[in-house]
């Protein structure tokens, strides 16, 4: 018998180390410590109902436990046989207690449709995707089912561009499949570029035939023959895993001419992007392609009217793609009853920031941020307290405590001043500064505009250059006015998606976050302690002993005082570095 | 398809109702209701097959009832049933910002800025009131380029990339292209190089098209003014046959004025010891490249394997760089004449100099050219004799415009005066080198009765004639029949180049002009801000001025005839060849080397 | 290889596959074969699981343990690379996050040999799809 004691984060601060010292001491006394292993594991995700103590082999999910339960779970379950009823999980619905954690909806939490065989099967072996169904989707499609019938599959799933603006799929191959063209071609962007965002990178790396296999299905949807996937060169081993996926389909027949013994003929090629962020937007990625400078053009003419050498051309996401062949072989309906109204199946994100399970997850649509963040993450690292979580990479914007229980579809989260994006999620605690970070965001908009149009090129500068300019305690009311008239202009004017959702960070913070802006402005201080510009050590001279160790850590030679008195920094010298601080064994230096 | 009929759409604007065919864009339509809604990058040159719209700027956006956010209505077609709003708070508010944000990353050198009165940039800034710049901020710097003819000075540069339209698409050139990212893009050569180290041709059509300083050309009217003060120095100019049609407009005439006679008194007033006409090496050019051309064709006829035809017309220097870079294959297929400002430089400081007794380190031969690639033709090796060049300086259109201002010379009410002789008497054969067109026109004029011993009945070869980018003609020359091809622009002399390096091209002789409607249109012409009724006024202007001519023929011209009975025997002789005639470069390995 | 020609054969195929798999992983000698599938994106190369996976390969073989080792995709837990999963026939699979070498030899010499839970089981918290 084996007893699971949660050692995630959440749990931990929770006193689970002494809940598991606890269990091995009653084992111990009752001679069991050769019959029953207690071992800490990582984070069960369900953090919320912690502490989490699992029992093996029977699967009884004691949840909230206590260090002085430990005792009644030996004595009674370990002993007895009998489960300890009251720390059992209670379904809030049935209020009944569920003992076996199979049976808990929290781990319904996560459905793994886009990444149903990352982390299952060997990317390199084409044999292990195909006896999980690989390619039936395809033979399906093209053996049975006309083009029409199956962008009337697609469009019935309701499944969304998972790219970041969430166009319906189905209708963008639809539109595609009316363009008379002698060539046509399907692209799949792989050029994923959002700080943080690492979902299409995971699938092409543990699952690329899922991609090829979709995306021969769009061609024969659309009636392309050709297609192309525009892959960053900093993704090396995607790139490997998906050549040799490649090579493979095309042994064993599913890519080349007459595939299946069918008519259908599709092949692949790579294109490599330089990682220009711009290049994720679709007639700038298809300049690129075509060994263009990588910037956008006006739509319309839209990709499927125009695209690669000005042949009618369909774009996908990665993701996107990855979800097509499933939706083949369980149907539309199976796909559309998961998620929410007008967003249908699942969202893949990659967590990071101040979240204790950084990681990939995949949700169905419709799952709010509490959940994420609080279960699936396991929480705020080191206790913290949640502050923002940043969706949508620099497109997106910041969410606050009050948009935890909204549900995440495309058009929640534009209504709460955010965006879908790709799904990047970046959580933030108490000691972020909202300033700084959608100076942060802008600082990589102004980095990543490709400067054809007028407000991207110079308008992201000047946001960048006023929040600046807040951080240092410099700002104005007025600036405060200058930075909302310039990001909605720059949001009305832009030519493309980059510049039409850049200010984002800022009007989103702006709306949640005013008063510290108002901190910064009025008040020359900096809430969370991030804007050095702000900052000023000082020593309390009641706590100092006069060690002298701060005056010997400072570079600068800013602290002065005799030994064993109170010692004083000169804040004209100080440059902030924090050495003295970390130095402090008395907790004397403060930061105002 | 000419028969279909056209599909019309119908849109509202600022509560007009308008029908317009479909495709056209917002801006198209408001136009036809007299709304004109401000642009900048927006260029259109519709009859020459030029445009350019990127819908970068963002000046001319307009909302757009039931679209999320402001269209550009030069890039965006109408819709039927489209209500647009050209001047709504949100779009004159968003206009000015994008304005004022294009501003703060501009220099206000204006007072002493080359396109100052004829920026666009400025002129829009004044449409639109702006009085402050709310943004203050970096601006962005670059390192100012200077080459023979061109002066880039990027700290101007709007990022309207007309100068691009024109360099790749339009010249297929390829010199310029937008180089990194967001706030640090600029339009540069490759590798950042400078424009000397690029397949640049300084055909200056990204001059003409700026709508700012950004590009200029390298001004020389203070060295001249130097030669003109210097007393040890006999300074003679000769002007252009493009110039007289155009100078006009920099003193408000209208587009298509002659003032040759006023020009000529004009250099006179400056200071020139001798006012002549490039007009007169025009005709020049004609013995020396007719000759070749019936030369070459002669024994082409007579079966001769080693003689390439077509021949190719050398009088452009933009073009003789272009085919230098782009067709090292084939440098034995252009005439291997002199431009007519090499000519003229030529025989004045070989035959003039010596006739006037000066020595060739005194006479300052200064040229008044319609383009900025003429400076850079005055700077190659060959066009000089010991470190002298034959042509010292040479000025733009608008150079000379300026240098007349600043000698407080009013124009307008000046004399017609005639060109000083031997080197300013020419004929209307000449005057038509201003224009596509006119050098074969010219070359034909002369051949003809050259090679038949008759005289034609008429002058005016209509069928050569015309604005289209490439024509073909063919001309009865006493049964032969000489066809002749004409390509105005580079991206359509490639074309051409393509057809004979293939093997497929039928022509006996080609006429090249760098420039869209050849010299007419020149780089170093008045600014037409893309308005092609001003081409086309200048274009009428030079055949006006031929009809009006006596002699019309370059044979005929009594001066040529003396100046190759006195010193240079008989065209294509072997001081024609030392003095009048060049040889080109492969120039591959110019470029991007440091 | 023989190409697949029609729905049939792909069919075929993965049948075959299937009951190949399955056999591989109920094999004769249920106690002797163990699966172990290292994740290896990029995330888990970064955090060095290409050491693992080598030193997995080799010590099973050293210490004549019957075992087949593969690599796999990113499991999710990018904040405990590098992870593996580990099947024990006749047992669910287990994942281990935080995998060193010192940390595979304790999997290999306590669980697989004997049994014994370590520490480090990440608890799978989600779903996947039904085939």
């Amino acid at each position: 018998m084996h007893l699971l004691v949660c050692g995630g984060t959440g749990c931990r601060a929770s006193e689970s180390s002494a809940i598991l010292d606890n269990l091995k001491s009653v084992l111990e006394e009752n001679n069991l410590e050769n019959e029953v292993q207690v071992v800490k594991t990582g984070c069960f995700g369900f953090c919320e109902k912690g502490p989490i103590v699992k029992v093996l082999p029977d699967n009884t999910f004691y949840t909230q436990v206590k260090p002085e339960d430990a005792k009644e779970i030996v004595n009674e379950h370990i002993i007895k046989g009998r489960k300890v009823n009251r720390l059992l999980y209670l379904n809030p619905e049935s209020k009944e207690h569920v003992s076996d954690s199979k049976h808990m909806g929290f781990y319904k939490k996560q459905i793994r449709i886009a990444l149903r065989n990352c982390g299952f099967i060997n990317p390199e072996n084409i044999d292990e995707y195909i006896s999980r169904d690989g390619y039936e989707a395809l033979a399906k499609c093209i053996t049975e089912m006309t083009p029409a019938q199956v962008i009337d599959v697609i469009k019935r799933s309701g499944l969304r561009g998972r790219g970041g603006a969430g166009f319906p799929t189905g209708l963008k191959w639809e539109i595609a499949s009316k363009s008379v063209a002698d060539q046509k071609y399907v692209v799949c962007n792989a050029d994923e570029g959002d700080p943080g965002a690492f979902m299409d990178r995971s699938v092409l790396e543990g699952d690329p035939h899922s991609v090829i296999e979709a995306m021969a299905i769009c061609g024969y949807s659309i009636g392309a023959s050709k297609g192309l996937v525009y892959i960053r060169a900093e993704y090396p081993l995607a790139i490997e895993r998906l050549k040799i996926a490649i090579g493979q389909a095309r042994e064993y027949g599913l890519l080349g001419e007459k595939i299946l013994g069918t008519d259908f003929a599709f092949d692949l090629e790579l294109r490599y992007g330089a990682g220009a962020f711009v290049c994720g937007e679709e007639t700038a990625l298809i300049h690129s392609m075509e060994g263009l400078r990588g910037e956008p053009t006006v739509k319309p003419p839209f990709p499927a009217e125009r695209g690669y050498l000005g042949k009618p051309s369909n774009v996908n996401n990665v993701e996107t793609f990855a979800n097509i062949p499933v939706i083949i072989n369980k149907g539309p309906e199976w796909f559309s009853s998961i998620g929410t109204e007008k967003s249908k199946g699942t969202k893949v994100f990659a967590l990071a920031g101040k979240i204790n399970n950084v990681g990939l997850i995949e949700v169905p649509m419709g799952t709010t941020l509490r959940e994420i963040i609080f279960e699936i993450g396991g929480g705020i690292k080191d206790g913290k307290k949640f502050k923002a979580v940043q969706t949508g990479g620099p497109s997106g914007g910041c969410l606050t405590e009050k948009h935890l229980d909204t549900p995440i579809d495309y058009d929640n989260l534009i209504a709460s001043g955010s965006m879908m994006g790709s799904g990047g999620m970046i959580v933030m605690d108490e000691d972020d500064c909202m300033v700084s970070i959608a100076k942060y965001y802008l600082d990589f908009t102004v980095e990543e505009s490709c400067g054809k149009c007028t407000p991207c090129r110079v308008g992201n500068k000047r946001l960048y250059e006023t929040l600046d300019k807040i951080c240092h305690g410099n700002g104005t009311m007025e600036d405060l006015d200058k930075l909302r008239n310039l990001s909605n202009v720059i949001r009305d004017t832009s030519l493309c998606g980059l510049g039409q959702t850049s200010p984002n960070p800022v009007l989103s913070t702006l709306d949640n976050f005013y008063h510290e802006y108002l901190a910064h402005v009025k008040d020359h201080k900096c809430p969370a302690g991030q804007c050095k510009a702000l900052m000023q050590y000082t020593i309390n001279p009641e706590a100092c002993v006069g060690c002298t160790a701060c005056a010997r850590v400072c570079p600068v030679n800013a602290i002065s005082g005799e030994r064993k008195k109170p010692h004083f920094i000169d804040t004209t010298v100080c440059i902030k570095c924090g050495a003295c601080f970390e130095k402090c064994k008395f907790d004397a230096i403060y930061i105002n | 398809m000419r028969n279909q009929i056209m599909e019309l759409v119908k849109i509202t604007i600022d509560g007009k109702t308008v029908e317009v065919e479909k495709g056209a864009t917002i801006y198209d339509a408001a136009k036809l209701i007299g709304i004109d809604i401000p642009t900048l990058c927006y260029m259109n040159m519709g009859d020459m097959n030029i445009k350019h719209n990127p819908g970068g700027c963002r000046i001319c956006v307009v909302e757009v009832e039931g679209r999320r956010n402001l269209a550009p209505s030069c890039v965006t077609p109408v819709m039927n049933g489209m209500v647009v709003n050209t001047h709504s708070v949100r779009v004159l508010n968003a206009r000015r910002t994008v304005l004022e944000l294009m501003l703060s990353d501009h220099p206000f050198d204006c007072l002493v800025c080359a396109k100052s009165g004829n920026c666009d940039l400025q002129s829009l800034a004044q449409r639109l009131g702006i009085r402050e710049i709310p943004f203050q901020g970096e601006q962005s710097t670059y390192r100012k380029d200077t080459s023979p003819s061109i002066i880039r000075d990027m700290d101007k540069c709007i990022m309207c990339r007309r100068c691009e339209t024109m360099c790749n698409q339009v010249q297929t050139v390829g010199a310029l292209s937008a180089v990194n990212r967001g706030f640090q893009a600029v339009v540069a050569p490759a590798f950042e190089m400078n424009l000397d180290h690029s397949p640049c041709t300084y055909c200056g059509q990204c001059i003409s098209v700026c709508p700012t300083g950004a590009l200029t050309e390298v001004d020389h009217t203070r060295q001249v003014i130097n030669a003109l003060a210097d007393p040890k120095k006999t300074v003679i100019v000769q002007t252009a046959p493009a110039v007289r049609v155009a100078l006009g407009e920099e003193f408000g005439m209208e587009p298509g004025t002659i003032v040759t006679g006023k020009m000529a008194a004009a250099l006179r007033k400056l200071g020139f010891n001798y006012v002549f006409d490039t007009d007169f090496a025009a005709d020049l050019t004609i013995m020396e490249e007719g000759t070749e051309l019936l030369g070459r064709l002669n024994k082409f006829l007579a079966g001769d394997k080693k003689v390439k035809l077509p021949i190719l017309t050398s009088c452009c220097p933009a073009w003789v760089k272009f085919f230098e870079h782009n067709f090292p294959d084939m440098l034995d297929i252009p005439s291997t004449a002199r431009s007519p400002q090499q000519m003229f430089g030529a025989i004045a400081k070989n035959y003039f100099a010596e006739k006037i007794n000066v020595k060739r380190e005194d006479l300052v031969v200064v040229s008044i050219m319609p383009c900025v690639a003429k400076k850079y033709e005055c700077s190659r090796e060959e066009f000089s004799t010991n470190g002298n060049p034959d042509v010292d300086y040479s000025l733009s259109t608008r150079e000379l415009a300026q240098f007349i201002k600043q000698a407080n010379i009013d124009f307008n009410s000046l004399d017609d005066e005639d060109f000083d002789r031997p080197l300013g008497e020419s004929t209307g054969a000449a005057v038509i080198f201003g224009t596509t067109g006119g050098v074969i026109e010219a070359a034909v004029r002369t051949a003809y009765e050259i090679h038949t011993g008759k005289k034609l009945d008429k002058v005016d070869f209509q069928q050569i004639r015309g604005l289209e980018n490439v024509r073909s003609a063919s001309v009865d020359v006493d049964g032969f029949e000489l066809k002749i091809g004409i390509a105005h622009g580079l991206g359509n002399a490639r074309k051409l180049l393509e057809d004979i390096r293939d093997g497929k091209s039928e022509f006996h002789a080609i006429e090249i002009m760098a420039c869209p409607g050849g010299c007419i249109g020149g780089g170093g012409q008045p600014y037409h801000h893309g308005d092609t009724s001003i081409l086309k006024a200048r274009f009428k202007a030079i055949y006006r001025e031929d009809a009006g001519k006596t002699i019309r023929k370059s044979h005929e011209n009594p001066y040529i005839i003396q100046l190759y009975k006195e010193f240079l025997g008989k065209p294509c002789s072997e001081l024609s060849h030392h003095l009048l005639h060049t040889k080109y470069f492969d120039r591959q390995d110019d470029v991007f080397v440091d | 290889m023989v190409k697949v020609k029609s729905l049939a054969d792909l069919k075929k195929i993965k049948s075959e596959l299937q009951s190949k798999m399955e056999l591989r992983e109920k094999s004769e000698n249920p106690e002797k074969s163990v699966q172990v599938k290292v994740a290896m994106a990029t995330c888990g190369i970064a955090s060095g699981a290409k050491q693992v996976m080598d030193f997995l390969i080799e010590e099973f073989e050293k210490r004549g343990i019957e075992a087949i080792v593969t690599q796999t995709g990113c499991m999710g837990y990018c904040y405990a690379e590098p992870t593996i999963e580990v099947t024990v026939p006749g047992k669910d699979p287990l994942v281990f996050g935080y995998v060193n070498i010192k940390k595979a030899d304790e999997i290999i010499e306590k669980y697989i040999k004997n049994g014994e839970l370590v520490e480090g089981i990440i608890p799978v918290n989600y779903e996947t799809i039904e085939k």
